[in-house]
């Protein structure tokens, strides 16, 4: 029987052949925590009684979501989960290492793996070939001490998305305008499954940017086939050896097929307070939105060619009077690579503020929280009413260039009339 | 038997726990005091043992933080019955025991006095006279919210029994 992508990848890790709506436990390849969900991931395990993570080597915590800490009750949790990592002998990210699934993407995760995660956008890891999906302490407290879970193989829903896409339309307009089209709830329960020559055109960051919001459409994962940009981007990651053939069987069976067609696309932006409150930038509704803060960054939109992409809209510019610039890279190495190529003087001089790497503000807990009233465009994820961290401000949702061009213009702008 | 307290669609874990109190995530009984608080902000001081938490279509949306459910129980309520909900919420509702209902919600007002009968699959509106039923969860669910949540679970099983 022809298996779509999450039934393929279920199947390698159940030992036999599962279909949707098939429960199953399967072998968990790597499972991980955050420092907000970690400390009760800890208390679960030694509730469980099984002491240490059954495969230390397969398990990692990172500090990531409050890097560095802002509370002292934040410190006192990192405390926790560096004791937990020093006595299982697991992997700790420690502070400025940056957010776990983009230092993962960077160091771990392959085609053909299962992956569960103590975070909602584990499904990110779908841009490599790898099932990734986000769950609770408790159930990564099991996965860890176990190296195993339980799930429903998940119908799947095929996107293909075909054409060119536009100078100055990233696949963070493609996401948004899917997630506009199916809604908050579109793939609740379900895989979201990528094809078309527009995917196969992207890179493993443009992938990475739709595999992560599949969850802001209720989606159990967000899954690509492997090819020559996954090799390319494991060999520039130096482990090409961990590539895998990931292709889907020809005939496999979708509950759903969304057509969309890239070359019709413009920027677009959600609006608050839901991601799937979408308009394309030439609405009515989005003239003369002031934004006094623009926002670079978070696990969406923190590999180095999002900064690239905001960089040269920026470069030679600087920021509206009364509007300000914060930037979040996503990982240590970007971090870096942004030093060597320039990128950071292009946003000092455009007036812009450099955070640590990590989640910054997008969860709402330090490093750019909004004032009463305030607006911010964001190249994060969500913007539900609190997210940045004050429930009386307002999230506007975009790609990494149109934020640049908000921030140039201090309300919403094209970043097309920049390129 | 309790109370309904009646949410809408699309109720966020920010909502329910609010990223700017992560700071009392390792404090549970303080981080109780903010549950829903960007919701409905008299619930967290009006809510009695008993009582029925009821929201609409994806309730539970977002983060993968399990101390949104963690909090709703603690405040004392003893279950979420909503139209539908997000995937890793409803496991996580499941996985320390607080139980999660899909039901037509559509048919119960706030305040109503509510019923749940797990074993007959009934959510009864007592105000109302009526029963609404919902889907079987699959058996391992069922299973785990009888122990208590996935930890006692495992405790009794020693592994899954999906069968």
């Amino acid at each position: 029987m022809p298996l779509t992508l999450a039934e393929k990848l279920i199947s390698m890790h159940a030992g036999h052949e599962v279909h949707a709506g098939e429960l199953t436990v399967v072998k968990v390849d790597f499972a991980y925590v955050q420092d907000w969900t970690g400390p009760l991931t800890v208390d679960k395990i030694v509730e469980l009684g099984a002491g240490l993570a059954k495969v230390p080597s397969h398990t990692a915590v990172f500090i990531d979501h409050a890097s560095p800490s802002s509370f002292k009750e934040v410190s006192t949790g990192h405390t926790k989960l560096r004791e937990y990592a020093r006595d299982s002998g697991c992997m700790l990210s420690d502070i400025g290492g940056g957010v776990s699934h983009l230092v993962l993407g960077e160091q771990v995760t392959s085609p053909g793996m299962l992956m569960v995660g103590a975070d909602s956008h584990t499904c990110q890891g779908g841009a490599l070939g790898a099932f990734a999906t986000g769950m609770g302490s408790t159930d990564i407290a099991v996965a860890m001490a176990t190296g195993e879970t339980w799930m429903l193989c998940p119908e799947a829903i095929r996107v293909e998305v075909t054409g060119k896409l536009k100078p100055g339309v990233y696949s963070k307009d493609i996401i948004l305008y899917l997630i506009g089209l199916i809604g908050a709830d579109g793939a609740t329960y379900q895989s979201l499954e990528f094809f078309g020559d527009t995917i196969e055109g992207l890179s493993i960051p443009g992938r990475v940017t739709i595999s992560s919001m599949a969850v802001e459409a209720g989606g159990k994962c967000g899954l690509f086939e492997s090819d020559g940009h996954t090799l390319d981007w494991l060999r520039e990651n130096k482990r090409e050896s961990d590539f895998k053939d990931i292709k889907v069987d020809p005939g496999a069976k979708y509950v759903r097929v969304v057509k969309i067609d890239a070359g019709s696309l413009e920027p677009m932006v959600s609006f608050p307070h839901m991601v799937d409150n979408t308009r394309p930038i030439s609405h009515p509704d989005c003239k003369d939105v002031p934004i006094q803060q623009a926002y670079l960054g978070s696990t969406t939109n923190g590999y180095f060619e999002d900064f690239e992409a905001a960089a040269r809209i920026l470069k030679g510019k600087h920021v509206a009077p009364g509007s300000r610039l914060v930037v979040t890279p996503g990982t240590k190495s970007v971090y870096r690579k942004m030093m060597a190529e320039g990128l950071m003087d292009i946003f000092l001089d455009a007036g812009g503020v450099i955070n640590s790497p990590g989640c910054g503000a997008c969860p709402g807990s330090h490093e750019g929280i909004l004032g009463d009233g305030e607006n911010c465009a964001a190249s994060i994820n969500r913007n539900f009413k609190g997210r940045m961290g004050n429930p009386k401000s307002f999230v506007y949702l975009a790609s990494p260039a149109l934020v640049a061009a908000s921030a140039i213009e201090g309300k919403l702008a094209d970043p097309r009339k920049y390129i | 038997m309790g109370r309904a307290w009646k949410f809408g669609d699309n109720i966020s874990t920010d909502l329910i726990a609010a990223g700017r109190y992560a700071y009392l995530r390792t404090n549970l009984p303080e981080l109780t005091k903010h549950v829903l608080e960007d919701a409905r902000d008299e619930f967290r001081a009006q809510v009695n043992p008993g009582d029925f938490v009821v929201g609409g279509t994806n309730f539970g949306m977002g983060s993968s933080r399990e101390h949104a459910p963690v909090i709703i129980k603690m405040a004392g309520t003893s279950c979420v019955a909503a139209k539908s909900f997000a995937r890793i919420f409803f496991r996580n509702c499941i996985n320390i025991g607080l139980p999660a209902v899909r039901v037509d919600t559509d048919q119960i007002e706030d305040g109503d006095e509510l019923e749940l009968d797990l074993k007959a699959g009934v959510l009864r509106d007592k105000t109302r006279g009526v029963e609404l039923p919902f889907p079987p969860m699959p058996q391992v669910m069922t299973d785990i919210l009888e122990a208590g949540g996935l930890v006692p679970y495992l405790k009794k099983n020693k592994g899954f029994k999906l069968a």
